[in-house]
């Protein structure tokens, strides 16, 4: 039970990373396969945030001195997580729009966005 | 979108309060959460609203393509300008400490503080101004 | 279990249940459109998970940039291409699910030695964190209490800030920001940059074709 309790945010995340690496895949359509990208992408994003929280903490900010009710907060959860994510979330961002670019690109030179047709027309001589 | 009287009344309405938002994210971020990126999303999320209710060429008119092409490099000159500034005030590349007592002393914020507020400005401004330009791209771009 | 404490467990099951739902529904959904919005719903719940775990920052800018931007491009790129995906082939897709379900059951096996949720003495808590805590916090509570002592001039308080210990902190409240940008700020030039070049891309990719109007202009 104390393994459930304290183990079950990890297995939630590897079941969301799995739904979106299978959408990646095994889905033919290239916007599918952006969609699961992002997918896969949000859930490592919560898996380290998961990794930052302390129980009891706070965020990591600290309040202004006249705005304390009288009870401090002396714990904080740990804000190095959320460091990194916050610059993985934009470069995120940057990667989704370069790949929707070429995904425009491809249906003006292919005609279509299915991954099979694609192939198929580059195969033949 | 504009014969929708809801949408462009409510977006009228939003669109200010919006930017006004994104520059309160911008400097605050030292005080709250908030800072470069929020910012700048956040803004380019304005404009974009503006775009979507009012078309393309009303945002082309409000945030020309031209000087969002400048602003994203300005901004990465900002930051990188920061650490040089830096390593001309006598410390190492991005050491906030040397600005501890250069300018007006009691009105502007001085030392890390400065830093911060400074490398922040120039995140915003890049990220608002690709996000921009990313939307211009591929609204403006007619279908095949 | 104090009341807030069981109202928040129960938001939490909610919200989680909800995620799942929405990525196993996004696998099966044909009609693009449908799916694109979904996944918005899917990066704005994601957000309020990330703000329960105590990261407002970062659940700000997942609900900026996942519900906000990622929406409005994919969608953009929905009406410059095409708006349904083509059926998936009858048979059963026996590789892929083995693959998911070998990867999924090793990571599982993996999740087993990790320190539990929210305990204080995971290693992600011990080293760096508690050198940045350590300077951050003492420095900024000085500067609150200098700022009611001394009302009149800044003077005193530059001499406090010389005469305290030589390696003093950020000062900065925002410990995140602290981090990102002065403890780690050259990371943070690295990212701007890479955003920079990725507005290039996009701008090399897709500028070439003039739009409807300057065509028509060109023939009259």
């Amino acid at each position: 039970m104390k393994e459930i309790l304290g183990l079950y945010n990890y297995w939630i995340v590897v079941f969301l990373m799995m739904t979106g690496f299978y959408i990646v895949i095994a889905r033919r359509n290239l916007i599918k396969k952006v969609i699961g990208l992002n997918i896969f992408q949000i859930s490592v994003f919560l898996l380290y945030i998961t990794m930052g929280k302390i129980t009891g903490g706070t965020a990591p900010i600290l309040p202004a001195k006249h705005f304390t009710t009288g009870q401090e907060f002396q714990t904080f959860s740990n804000p190095l997580p959320s460091v990194l994510i916050l610059t993985a979330i934009v470069i995120g961002v940057a990667t989704t729009a370069l790949a929707l670019a070429l995904i425009v690109r491809i249906h003006e030179a292919y005609g279509t966005i299915e991954e099979d047709e694609i192939l198929a027309q580059d195969r033949e001589p | 979108m504009k014969q929708h009287s809801i949408l462009r009344v409510t977006a009228k309405m939003l669109i200010p309060y919006i930017l006004l938002f994104a520059l309160y994210v911008q400097f605050h971020g030292d005080y709250g959460p908030g800072g470069g990126f929020q910012a700048g999303v956040i803004f380019a999320a304005g404009i974009i609203l503006y775009g979507l209710v009012f078309g393309l060429q009303a945002a082309r008119n409000v945030a020309p393509p031209s000087v969002m092409e400048r602003l994203i490099a300005l901004g990465v000159l900002i930051y990188a300008g920061t650490g040089v500034a830096a390593i001309l005030g006598g410390g190492n590349f991005l050491d906030y400490s040397v600005f501890e007592h250069s300018l007006l002393e009691g009105h502007l914020p001085h030392g890390q503080h400065l830093g911060i507020l400074l490398v922040e400005l120039g995140v915003g401004i890049t990220v608002a101004a690709v996000m921009i330009l990313i939307f211009y791209s591929f609204a403006g771009r007619e279908r095949s | 279990m104090s009341l807030t404490d069981a109202a928040t467990q129960i938001i939490v099951i909610l919200l989680l249940a909800l995620l799942a739902c929405t990525a196993t529904t996004i696998v099966r959904m044909r009609d693009l459109w449908a799916a694109v919005m979904l996944t918005g719903i899917f990066s704005f719940l994601g957000a309020c998970w990330m703000l329960i775990l105590d990261a407002p920052d970062v659940a700000f800018t997942e609900a900026a940039v996942g519900a906000g931007i990622a929406t409005v491009l994919m969608l953009a790129t929905l009406a410059l291409t095409s708006r349904e995906a083509k059926k998936p082939p009858a048979k059963f897709p026996i590789l892929p699910t083995a693959v998911v379900v070998m990867l999924g059951s090793a990571l599982v096996f993996g999740t087993f030695d990790m320190p539990y949720f929210g305990d204080p003495s995971a290693p992600a808590h011990s080293h760096v964190m508690q050198e940045y805590m350590n300077d951050t916090v003492p420095d900024v509570r000085q500067n609150a209490s200098h700022h009611d002592k001394t009302h009149d001039g800044h003077a005193d308080e530059h001499d406090d800030f010389q005469h305290s210990d030589a390696h003093h902190g950020v000062g900065v409240p925002n410990i995140i920001t602290a981090v990102l940008a002065s403890y780690r700020g050259y990371d943070t030039l690295g990212e701007t940059v890479v955003i920079f070049t990725a507005g290039i891309g996009v701008l090399l990719l897709l500028r070439g074709r003039p739009a409807r109007r300057d065509r028509e202009d060109d023939r009259r």
